[in-house]
Order: C-alpha cells, then structure tokens, then sequence
C-alpha cells in the first residue's frame, strides 16, 4: 500500500515541482529514492548555488518519516559539514511527524531552513557561533562555499 | 505540640480500641467518669521513639492500586465536569494528574483546556468504524469501494488500516500512549482509550495501557517506580529532591528491594545522593587506573604530568614540559653529570624538593585507594552475600536434619545472613561518606562508630561461616544471636547519629577532592 502512495507523491512532484526544486530517481526501478536539486534561495548567501540532496524512504513510509541528506558540501549551522551533509530538521523527528505529511511540505521546509538558519539547535557549533556574533562573515563564508562547492 | 500531633495521627482503629479500654477501666476500676487518655498517649510515644530518624516514610503501590487511583481520578472529574471518561483521562494526564488544577482552569475557559489538551472542537457523533462512499485514503492513497475508514471527533478520517499501522507505529515502534495525535498533519487531537479499542489489537491495547500507567507513575513527583528487574511495584514518598542534601530516603518495596528514593540507586545510607553520585563517578574514573598508577609511575617535578617509565635509563624528558628528571631521586638531570644509569645523588636538594611534591600528590591518591579498599571490599562480600543467602538456606535444612532443631530453631542463620547483607551494605557507603569528610570531633565519633560496626560484622561473618556441627552448638546458635542483633544496634546507632547530623547540617565537607 506504500507503494501507492509513493507512486502518487512521485507522479505529483514531477508534474509540479515545488519552485526552485527538481526531483528524479536515483535509480528507475526504486522509487524510494529520490535525488533532489535544490536551487540556493535568493535573498540567501546561498543563491545561485546548486545543491544535490538523496531522499529516502523507508520501508515503513509514510508512518516513518524520510531521511534526507545534503550531498553537496553545504556551510550551514544545521547541516554538518561532511560527507554526510546530515541535518537536524523539526518535521523529521519522529514524534512531529504524521502520515499525512508529504515530501512537498519537508522540502519547503529545507528551502526556509537555507532562508533562516536555526543558530540554537545547530549541528555545526563553529557556523552557528559566526552566523549569531558576525552575521556578514558568515554571509561571505557561505558564499565562498556554496561558489567553491554548489556549482 | 507535637505531642498533640501525634495523637491525632494515630490510626483511628487504635484510638477505638484504646478509648473503649480506657472508658471501662477508668468506670469500674476507679469509679470516676474522667477518661485517661494519658494511657493511650505514652504508648503512641513509645512507637514514636522507635521510628528512628534515618527511616523515611513511604508507601507501597501494587499494579492494582496504581489503576484504581487513576480510576478514581477519571472517575471524579467525569462526575464533576459531566464529560466522557476518555476525555476525563486525557485531561488529567495533560494535567500530569493535578485534579484540582484542572477542574480550577476548565471553570475558568473550558475551550482553551480542551483544545490545549488536545480535544479541540467536535465534528461528528460519537467515533466509529465507517464505510463512506467515493472516500479516499489520504495516507495510503487507496479509494476502492467498501474501504473502512476511521476519523475521531476532529473529523480527519483514514483508512483503518492505515490508522492501525499507525498506532501500531507510535505504541510499539516509539513507546508512545499519552501523546499519540491526530495522523492529519498539524492535527493536535489526542488520541483516546475508546477509538484505539476500535483499531489495535488486543495485545496493543494492553501495551498501550501499560505505558499511560508508566507516565502516571512518571508524571508524579512523589511516586516512582521501584528499579528491581521484574517488580512492578511503585513507591509514593514525600522527600523533595531539594531535600537530598538533609536526608537519605531509603525505602523497601514488597518485593524485598531497598533503594534510594531521591536516585534509585540501592540503598546507600549514609551517604547523601550528591555524595554518592560524585563517588561512583570518581571510582569508574579511576578506581583500576589509580592502583596501577599508584605502583607504576611518578609525577613530573615540573608540571605534574603522570608519567611511566617503560624503558631501563633514569634520564627522563617530560613528553609535555620537556623537563629533564633523574627518576631515581627525581633531581634535575643537569646536575647528575655523568653519572649515567645509576644515580647515587640521593641527597641533593633538588632531589628531595622533588620528592617531597611527589609524596604530597601521592598522598592524595593514597588517600582515595584506603577509603577506595574498603569500600570496594564490602562491597565484594555484599556481592558474596547473595551466596551466602543461598548457602544459609542450605545449612538450615541440613542442620535440622543433623541437630533435630525445627524450622523456627534455625531462623536465626536467616536472621544472620540478612544482618550482614544490611550492615555491609551500610558499611561500604561509611567510606565513601568518609572520603567526602573534613577531619573534626564529628568524624572522629563517626569512625568510632564505623570501627565498632565493621568488628561486630566481620566477628559475626566468622561465626557464620562455621561448619554446620558446630552450628548445632547450642552456645554458638546464643552467640550468633547476640551478636546478630549487636550487629543490628551498630547500624541503627550510625544511622542515627550520620542523619542527625546531616539534617542539622553539621558535616563539614573537606574540599579537595
């Protein structure tokens, strides 16, 4: 019965993507793993920066939420930065969760994480330190990073 | 005052009896109509005294009891405020089970605690399992005719099989119960005892009321649950964790099992919570290490790192300050000359300096390892004593058989084995609390005390390890009794006088540590 409902998100994403987001899988024949580009929103260091992101989902979904990934080094206080690009997310976490939310709803919310960093609840203490004491430093770092890595 | 007090304390079933016994005894005996409450009194004073200071007063709860209190609960606020049972739960627990305080805020603006409480607004009639024409799951995206769906009064209905899985998700995947919502994304609707009943399973159900039980439990101050494995007990207590440093809540639960009310650790009287914490952390850190580095190693003269010497020349360098040392007499290397590999410089003075800061930081360390010794030792025998438990029951049955004593006669091995497991346990938490203390009058009492207690407890381990001939011994069986309850009147004695002095905050701490 997941799969229906997988299908069916796929199909909608792909017909209208939400703006600045393209979406594709990873490999044809699984539809539990979705490959994102996420454009770097304007009015953010990150614009015109290009970031891969994997989405999957677990077998569990929709009663267990998706993980998501940066693949593209991202300098953000909510995302480490690593191999890894993990981050830490308020509708990912199991208990604010509910079947009915959809991957939409998770993506939009990574774009206004991009758009207003979470300095209290941040992975990268370093980032989060700079983004809350010089904010233009940090604008100027995560551009370097995002024209160094994003592109 | 207290006095007063405590008389009207007392049970009212003891006040019938001893007044009714007064009332007769005054009429016939003395002919006049005064009643001696006096007589009831000092006995009554009697119990007080025995209530010693260090016992704390505490209650037992059985599965049973923990659910009718809840019931009782549900019940009343279901009477008072004229609503559904279920919801009457949910209330409370989003109360944390403060009735008063839900019934106060619920007169004041029902509304807003329903919907806080996640009851908000109702749509439909009472919930149940519905077959709804041209209906479409939301979560699983499934529409063929005939699908049975399920929505609870905020009116977001699913499939039931989706709904199922995912309270199934929620109970057993995350131990959830009192905080399960709405499946419908930024629905803040709790979900209630009834409509899971139409869902789940039965063993779900039971799950389900087994974790609202555990955040009962969990949700209230005074109540915790008792930590021994398979118990399903709870204890109700007074003491206020900002009480920890005045008193050490020991409590006994049915099942046999003392503990420590403030940190549910065993018991651990003497020493106060804070004390205890500090120390098992200090022995994970360093209880092995410390001996080893007590026999292997020697301070840097110069900045104090810790250092092994792993190889056979004297001539050491600091890793870290790069100081340059002679490990025999721990003098500065420059002055050694040539003398290579044997140092004979024993008393020069840089050598001696070095050696008295050495001994002034090992005393330190040393200082730790006695207090450490001890405690680590009864703790050891403590471990044993659970043997010798087994061991005890053992030699009753066979010195009945050798000695011809009934089972009553032997008891008293029962009532050894279960001194020497309380007394040890007190003694190994004696030298914690003494590691902690600064040297004063108090601790010189204090190590009296101990010192009796540990000679009356090895004394009467030895008696208790004899062969079993020898236990038939009739003036063996008086001596193990004597000093059984010897051993008993040691530990209450320390008791007393560690918690007087602790409620009184007389203690003084030493600092270095």
């Amino acid at each position: 019965m997941t799969q229906k409902r997988i299908t069916k998100e796929l199909q909608e994403v792909l017909a209208t993507p939400p703006p600045g987001i393209k979406v594709n899988l990873v490999d044809e024949s699984n539809v539990h793993n979705w490959n994102i580009i996420m454009d770097g929103p304007a009015d953010s260091p990150y614009a015109g920066g290009k970031f891969q992101l994997l989405l999957v989902l677990p077998p569990e979904y929709p009663f267990k939420p998706p993980k998501i990934n940066f693949k593209t080094r991202i300098y953000h206080p909510n995302v480490t930065f690593d191999e890894h690009g993990s981050m830490c997310i308020g509708i990912l976490k199991s208990e604010a969760w509910k079947p009915s939310s959809r991957i939409p709803n998770v993506l939009t919310a990574i774009q206004q994480l991009l758009l207003e960093p979470v300095p209290d609840d941040a992975l990268e203490q370093a980032t989060a330190q700079k983004f809350k004491e010089d904010r233009k430093a940090y604008d100027k770092e995560a551009r370097e990073m995002t024209k160094k890595y994003a592109k | 005052m207290d006095s007063d007090d405590d008389f009207n304390m007392s049970s009212e079933e003891e006040d019938v009896l001893e007044d009714s016994d007064n009332d007769n005894g005054s009429v016939d005996d003395f002919g006049f109509d005064e009643p001696e409450p006096d007589l009831g009194y000092t006995q009554k004073e009697q119990v007080k005294k025995e209530k010693r200071t260090f016992d704390t007063n505490f209650k037992v709860y059985h599965p049973d009891d923990i659910q009718a209190q809840q019931d009782d609960l549900i019940d009343e606020v279901n009477m008072i405020l004229d609503i559904r049972k279920e919801d009457a739960a949910i209330l409370l627990r989003h109360f944390r089970w403060n009735k008063e305080r839900l019934i106060e805020d619920y007169m004041d603006r029902p509304k807003k605690v329903l919907e806080d409480a996640g009851l908000g607004p109702s749509t439909t009639g009472p919930p149940k399992l519905e077959v709804i024409p041209g209906f479409m799951c939301d979560i699983c995206c499934e529409d063929e005719p005939g699908l049975k769906s399920f929505a609870m009064k905020c009116g977001h209905r699913y499939c039931a099989d989706c709904y199922g899985q995912y309270l199934n998700q929620k109970i057993k995947e995350e131990g959830e119960a009192a905080r399960i919502q709405c499946p419908q994304d930024g629905c803040k609707r709790i979900l209630d005892a009834k409509s899971l009943d139409l869902l789940v399973t039965s063993d779900l159900q039971n799950r389900y009321h087994e974790l609202l039980t555990r955040t009962y439990v969990e949700d209230k101050e005074q109540m915790k649950w008792c930590p021994a494995p398979d118990c399903q007990n709870a204890i109700e207590c007074g003491i206020k964790k900002k009480d920890l440093d005045k008193v050490v809540p020991t409590v006994a639960c049915d099942c046999k099992h003392r503990f420590c009310f403030g940190c549910a650790l065993p018991d651990h009287q003497p020493a106060p919570c804070e004390l205890v914490k500090k120390w098992l952390k200090k022995c994970a850190d360093d209880s092995e290490t410390a001996n080893w580095i007590s026999a292997n190693t020697k301070e840097c003269p110069k900045c104090n790192s810790t250092i092994e010497k792993n190889g056979g020349c004297n001539h050491m360098t600091c890793r870290k300050c790069k100081h340059e040392f002679c490990w025999m007499c721990m003098g500065l290397w420059s002055e050694h000359g040539t003398s290579w590999y044997n140092c004979n410089r024993f008393e020069e003075k840089s050598g001696s300096e070095a050696r008295d800061a050495q001994a002034k930081s090992r005393v330190s360390l040393e200082r730790y390892l006695h207090y450490y010794n001890r405690y680590a030792n009864h703790e050891q025998s403590a471990k044993l004593d659970k043997d010798i438990f087994t061991k005890t029951e053992k030699k009753m049955i066979s010195l009945q058989t050798a000695s011809g004593m009934s089972w009553i006669e032997v008891q008293y091995l029962n009532s050894a084995s279960h001194a020497l497991q309380t007394c040890r346990q007190t003694l190994k938490w004696t030298y914690a609390f003494a590691f902690y203390l600064a040297r004063n009058n108090l601790t010189e009492m204090f190590e009296d005390n101990q010192k009796d207690l540990e000679m009356a407890v090895e004394a009467l381990s030895e008696m208790f390890e004899k062969p079993v001939d020898e236990l038939a011994n009739a003036k063996l069986k008086v001596e193990i009794m004597d000093k059984t309850s010897y051993c008993n009147k040691r530990r209450v004695i320390l008791l007393a006088d560690t918690a007087d002095n602790l409620a009184n905050g007389v203690w003084k701490w030493s600092n270095n540590n």
